[in-house]
């Protein structure tokens, strides 16, 4: 296939991949448009295997079937609640395979035509660092993502003196390596800048607590389309540059909204440590306050007598796969003529659209559920706020604490109703290490318990 | 000055640096990343991700190359190990997306 044929099968496979996140635009266009992602992915990988380079194809196919079958296995297993950690694994291996195509680049020049060995382009030797640094930066970052939303090693940030100034420097050393490289094409500059971006990919994530996992999962998502426009350039692939940059662009604006959704600046998430030292903040002088506990058979009492509710879910819901018996409880009191609506907050869950996934695991129709921004004026209009798994975004102190960490987040206004139920299993503080003024209030009835279990109870009792 | 080579100098001056056309295409690819993202509605948050972790192992061309030549050495290695590694993005990225996107149903 001569090269400008293969430059417009690119591009249509590039019109293609925009058109799949197009249809993400509405749940009725998505499944149309992920199919017109696969059939761009297909013309990719066939073009570029009638690339006269490509000649022998046995490993190829392979690497095809083994990959394909893990790929396969993998997705048709997993869990929908352990979905965050399975997207920060996937980002890992985008991470590894940069770094490899980039190392095959550097040591075979020519398949590219980007020079010969030991003399290589310079323009082409940054393309290939900025590839290898960022790609090798997602593997290992990601790496500690999965680790701490699998539960392999705590979600609590860890922090150790002199972090900034290390990170710092390793940064400043990355940049002279890279200078190194250009000027010598050393071997060994190269696999030293593979070496220490693994190290800063590594340092860079573990101070970053567990419920900021959303922005770390949003920006390695964006690193790794990074990663794919700094080998697209090695390569002057122009398709790899595009699909680079719709990736970049996307997992950077997700990452925005998250930040906002926290009102935290990207820099104070990156800097990590949120959350170690406000746990003392708790602990304040509130063991005279008065908690109204409630148990199952007078929350279905205050919900079967309700006609609004809005239900609130959070990461809690997700840890107690309570998102079925929710449901359950849901139909029952629609089957009661009582309306019903679930309002999610931007940052809940582990992941962007994590509750939003799980509510349609458990079949709860998506024109049931609605964002911060659409429902918060109707809490005041409802009779029970019925708060499952999250905490920190229903405090009424980002609202009026100017000294609270969480001041000036937006959040769900649950107070606002007449009744709110919350259930939880005590009144620890969440991952802010904030107090929650909520639990102490008139019209707030705790429930203490399991959400799964507490959820069940209810339904026996409607 | 013949002709030809009159024209081959024209076509020079003409001709922009090859990095200057890749970094256009770039720079105009944030721009419709950045739109078309704005319009990806907050429900599908995460299906996005993992759409668009199947369609970044688009590097798998860059893979295929390295892995196609005759002989083996240390690069067709590195291709083959990353084109097993985009491979199991590239289905499992896809099919999980799949497995998403069917879950979401209207009100009957």
């Amino acid at each position: 296939m001569n090269a400008d044929l293969t430059g417009i099968a690119y591009l249509v496979a590039a019109i293609c991949f925009i058109m799949a996140l197009r249809g993400l635009s509405s749940p009725e266009t998505a499944r149309r448009g992920n199919a017109i992602g696969i059939a761009g992915m297909v013309i990719a990988v066939v073009t570029t295997l009638a690339d006269p380079g490509v000649v022998s194809f046995e490993l190829i196919a392979a690497g095809i079937v083994i990959g394909g079958a893990i790929g396969t296995v993998i997705a048709l297993r997993i869990q929908m609640t352990a979905l965050p950690q399975l997207v920060a694994a996937f980002h890992s291996l985008v991470g590894l395979a940069a770094v490899a195509v980039a190392t095959a680049a550097f040591y075979a020049p020519e398949a590219y035509g980007i020079g010969t060995v030991g003399d290589i382009k310079t323009a082409s030797l940054i393309e290939m660092a900025i590839g290898t640094a960022v790609g090798a930066v997602t593997f290992t970052g990601s790496i500690v993502a999965f680790a701490k939303l699998q539960g392999l090693v705590s979600g609590a940030p860890l922090v150790f003196k002199g972090q900034h100034p290390l990170n710092a420097g390793l940064g400043v050393l990355l940049v002279l390596l890279v200078v190194w490289l250009c000027l010598a094409e050393a071997p060994a500059a190269y696999w030293l800048i593979v070496i220490l971006a693994l190290a800063l990919g590594f340092l860079i994530i573990v101070p970053i607590g567990g419920a900021d996992m959303p922005v770390v999962i949003s920006m390695l998502n964006s690193y790794s389309g990074w990663a794919a426009c700094g080998i697209g350039f090695t390569l002057s692939n122009t398709l790899l540059i595009i699909t680079g940059a719709l990736v970049g662009s996307s997992g950077a604006i997700l990452s925005y909204i998250m930040c906002r959704g926290m009102n935290r600046s990207f820099f104070s998430v990156i800097l990590g440590g949120f959350g170690v030292e406000g746990g003392l903040a708790a602990g304040g002088d509130d063991g005279e306050r008065h908690v109204k506990a409630g148990s199952a058979e007078d929350a279905a009492f205050v919900l079967k007598n309700a006609s609004k509710v809005i239900v609130v879910p959070g990461y809690g819901m997700a840890v107690a796969q309570a998102q079925h018996a929710l449901r359950e409880m849901c139909d029952t009191l629609k089957g009661q003529g009582i309306d019903i609506a679930y309002a999610i907050h931007p940052v809940a869950g582990r992941m962007p659209g994590h509750m939003n996934v799980l509510l349609a695991e458990a079949s709860v129709p998506y024109d049931e559920v609605f964002e911060l921004e659409d429902i918060n004026n109707e809490f005041a209009a409802a009779d029970v706020a019925y708060v499952i798994g999250a905490n920190d975004v229903t405090n009424p102190a980002a609202k009026t604490d100017t000294e609270s960490p969480i001041f000036g987040m937006p959040i769900l206004e649950v107070e606002k109703a007449s009744t709110v139920l919350f259930v939880k299993r005590s009144l620890a503080s969440g991952y802010a290490g904030v107090d929650n003024e909520l639990f102490y209030r008139d019209n707030t009835m705790m429930l203490f318990d399991d959400a799964k279990k507490m959820t069940e109870e209810i339904v026996q009792s409607l | 000055m013949k002709p030809e080579e009159a024209a081959q100098s024209a076509a020079d001056a003409a001709s922009t640096d090859p990095f200057i056309f890749l970094f256009t295409v770039f720079v105009l690819a944030i721009f419709v990343g950045y739109y078309v993202v704005w319009n990806v509605t907050p429900a599908l948050h995460s299906p996005l991700m993992s759409v668009t972790n199947a369609i970044s192992s688009v590097i798998i061309v860059g893979a295929l190359i390295a892995a196609g030549p005759a002989e083996l050495d240390f690069s067709k290695v590195m291709g083959f190990i990353a084109v097993t590694l985009a491979s199991i993005n590239i289905f499992g990225g896809f099919i999980v997306s799949q497995r998403m996107l069917r879950m979401y149903r209207k009100r009957r």
